[in-house]
C-alpha cells in the first residue's frame, strides 16, 4: 500500500483516478482502517486528504455553513453557532462512536460509508444538506441523499472525493432533531432513526418540515407524506398521529437480532413524534 | 510495502521513524519507539486501550496511521506523570483501586485526562459518556468513576 497526502483537491483527484488498484480516500478512518485490519479491503493506495487547505475547516457563509470533509465530530459540538442553528445535525453527529471515534470521525466519511443506519445523515438529508464533489471532471454540487445508493455504496465515481456537505440558511423560528434507538445508552448503531426539520411561522404553525428515517431500509429515507402531515399543524395529536403512521408506512426494514420487522416499523413512527415535538421547542413553539 | 519517514512530536521530544505506510500509530508507539504504556484491546477502535492524543484531539491510535502523524503533537501515558511525579489521575487510580489487570488503564487515564482538561468539573453521568469509549473486563467502572471524580475535585481545589 501508498500512502499519499497531497496539499491541495487538484491532485488528490488525479492520485485517486490514475491509481489502477483499490484506492481509497482517508478522512478519519475510522471505517477505513477498521475494514482494512478485517481485510474486508485491501488498499493499493490511501490518499489522505487532511493535508488541503481548508478541508478540516467549518465556514458560516453567506448561503449557510460549509462543513469541510475532514472536520471531525467533536469539532461541530464546539461549534456554537453550528449548535444553535442545526442542533439536531450535531446531535446526530454526536451520537457516532465514542470521544475516541469522535476525535476523528466526519460527517463526509460517515455518509460515504453508506450505511442505512449512519447517525449522521439523516439529520442532513432532513435538512436539505448538499455536498460539493471533486472528481476528474471538475466539480459538482448534489443532495446528500444522492450519494449513498445501497448499504456500503455510494453513487461517487472513481477520482470523485466529497469536498464539503452545505448546509442551507435558516429561516427564523427554525430547528431540528435527531433521535435513535439502541438497546444501550451509548456506543451502538441505530436500530431506528428519526430525523425532523421544521420552520414554523409567527404563530407557531408548521411552514415547512422534512422528516428522513434511519435503518428501516436499504438507504435512509426522507418521507414526504410524514412532512405534509405536520405542515399546517401546531403538533396537535392528530398531526402527530398522521405522521407516525406515514413514518411507519415508509419503512421497509430487515429483520435480525437487534430489532424485528414490526418493532422497527412501529418504533420509527415514535422516534419521529418524539423528534418532531423536541424540534418544535427548539423552533420556539409551544406544546 | 513502500516505507514513510516521519517526524513528529510526542510527550515534548522530537521523533523521527520510519513506519510501513500501512502501519498503524499504535504498532509505531510500541514496536518501533518502544512505547508500550498504550495497549492494543481490540485493534478496532472499540475499547480505548490505545487511547492517545493527537494535536489535542483524543484518538484510538490503533485507528491513526503512523504515516499521518507527520508534524503533529502527540501525548501518550508515558508523557503524563512528571519524572517520578505521579499525575493526580495516577495517584488516585492507585489510591481507588481503580484498575486490577491494568491493560485498559493507560486508556482510561489519557481518556479522563482529556476529559478533565475539557471539563475540569464533570458530573458523573458527564464521566461516564466521556469514558465510555473504554473498556475494562475486570473491575466494572465504579471505582474508576470515583478516581475521576476525586481527582476533579483535587485539580479544582475543591
Amino acid at each position: 500500500m501508498r500512502y499519499e497526502a497531497p496539499d491541495n483537491m487538484k491532485s488528490a483527484v488525479t492520485m485517486l483516478a490514475k491509481e489502477q488498484g483499490a484506492a481509497f480516500v482517508l478522512a478519519g478512518g475510522t471505517d477505513l482502517l477498521v475494514k482494512m485490519k478485517a481485510g474486508m479491503i485491501e488498499p493499493d493506495l490511501v490518499v489522505d486528504i487532511k493535508k488541503i487547505k481548508g478541508i478540516a475547516e467549518i465556514k458560516k457563509t453567506a448561503t449557510g455553513f460549509r462543513i469541510g470533509a475532514a472536520v471531525p465530530g467533536v469539532a461541530l459540538s464546539e461549534n456554537a453557532a453550528l449548535v444553535k442553528a442545526w442542533p439536531g445535525i450535531v446531535e446526530g453527529a454526536n451520537l457516532i462512536g465514542s470521544k475516541q471515534i469522535q476525535g476523528r470521525c466526519t460527517m463526509a466519511g460517515n455518509l460515504c460509508n453508506g450505511s442505512p443506519a449512519a447517525d449522521g445523515v439523516p439529520a442532513l438529508i432532513a435538512a436539505k444538506a448538499k455536498v460539493v464533489v471533486s472528481g476528474p471532471k471538475g466539480k459538482r454540487t448534489v443532495a446528500v441523499e444522492d450519494i449513498p445508493v445501497s448499504p456500503g455504496r455510494t453513487s461517487l465515481k472513481k477520482g470523485e472525493i466529497v469536498e464539503a456537505i452545505l448546509l442551507p440558511k435558516r429561516p427564523p423560528k427554525s430547528s431540528d432533531a435527531y433521535l435513535r434507538f439502541i438497546p444501550r445508552t451509548e456506543m451502538d448503531i441505530a436500530v431506528v432513526s428519526a430525523a425532523v426539520n421544521l420552520t414554523l411561522d409567527a404563530k407557531g404553525v408548521v411552514k415547512d418540515a422534512r422528516v428522513a428515517l434511519g435503518a428501516v431500509a436499504p438507504t435512509i429515507v426522507v418521507v414526504p407524506a410524514a412532512a405534509h402531515a405536520l405542515i399546517g399543524s401546531k403538533l396537535d395529536a392528530e398531526s402527530l398521529e398522521k405522521l407516525a403512521a406515514a413514518c411507519s408506512a415508509a419503512c421497509h426494514p430487515i429483520d435480525d437480532k437487534r430489532g424485528t420487522i414490526e418493532f422497527r416499523t412501529k418504533v420509527a413512527g415514535v422516534l419521529a413524534r418524539r423528534a418532531a415535538e423536541i424540534a418544535y421547542r427548539r423552533a420556539g413553539g409551544k406544546i | 510495502m513502500s516505507g514513510v519517514f516521519v517526524s513528529t512530536t510526542i510527550n515534548g521530544d522530537s521523533v523521527e521513524f520510519s513506519c510501513a505506510a500501512d502501519e498503524p500509530l499504535l504498532d509505531v508507539l510500541r514496536n518501533r519507539l518502544g512505547m508500550t504504556g498504550s495497549k492494543e484491546g481490540c485493534g478496532t477502535g472499540d475499547c480505548g486501550a490505545c487511547s492517545v492524543t493527537v494535536n489535542g484531539r483524543l484518538v484510538c491510535s490503533c485507528l491513526v496511521l503512523g504515516a499521518e502523524v507527520g508534524g503533529a503533537t502527540i501525548e501518550t501515558i508515558e508523557g503524563m506523570a512528571d519524572g517520578d511525579v505521579l499525575h493526580p489521575l495516577q495517584k488516585n487510580f492507585i489510591s481507588h483501586a481503580a484498575l486490577q489487570c491494568g491493560i485498559c488503564t493507560p486508556g482510561f487515564l489519557i481518556a479522563a485526562k482529556a476529559l478533565l482538561d475539557k471539563n475540569p468539573d464533570p458530573s458523573e453521568e458527564e464521566i461516564r459518556f466521556g469514558l465510555a469509549g473504554n473498556l475494562c473486563r475486570c473491575t466494572g467502572y465504579d471505582k474508576i468513576v470515583r478516581a475521576v471524580q476525586a481527582t476533579s475535585k483535587e485539580m479544582r481545589g475543591a
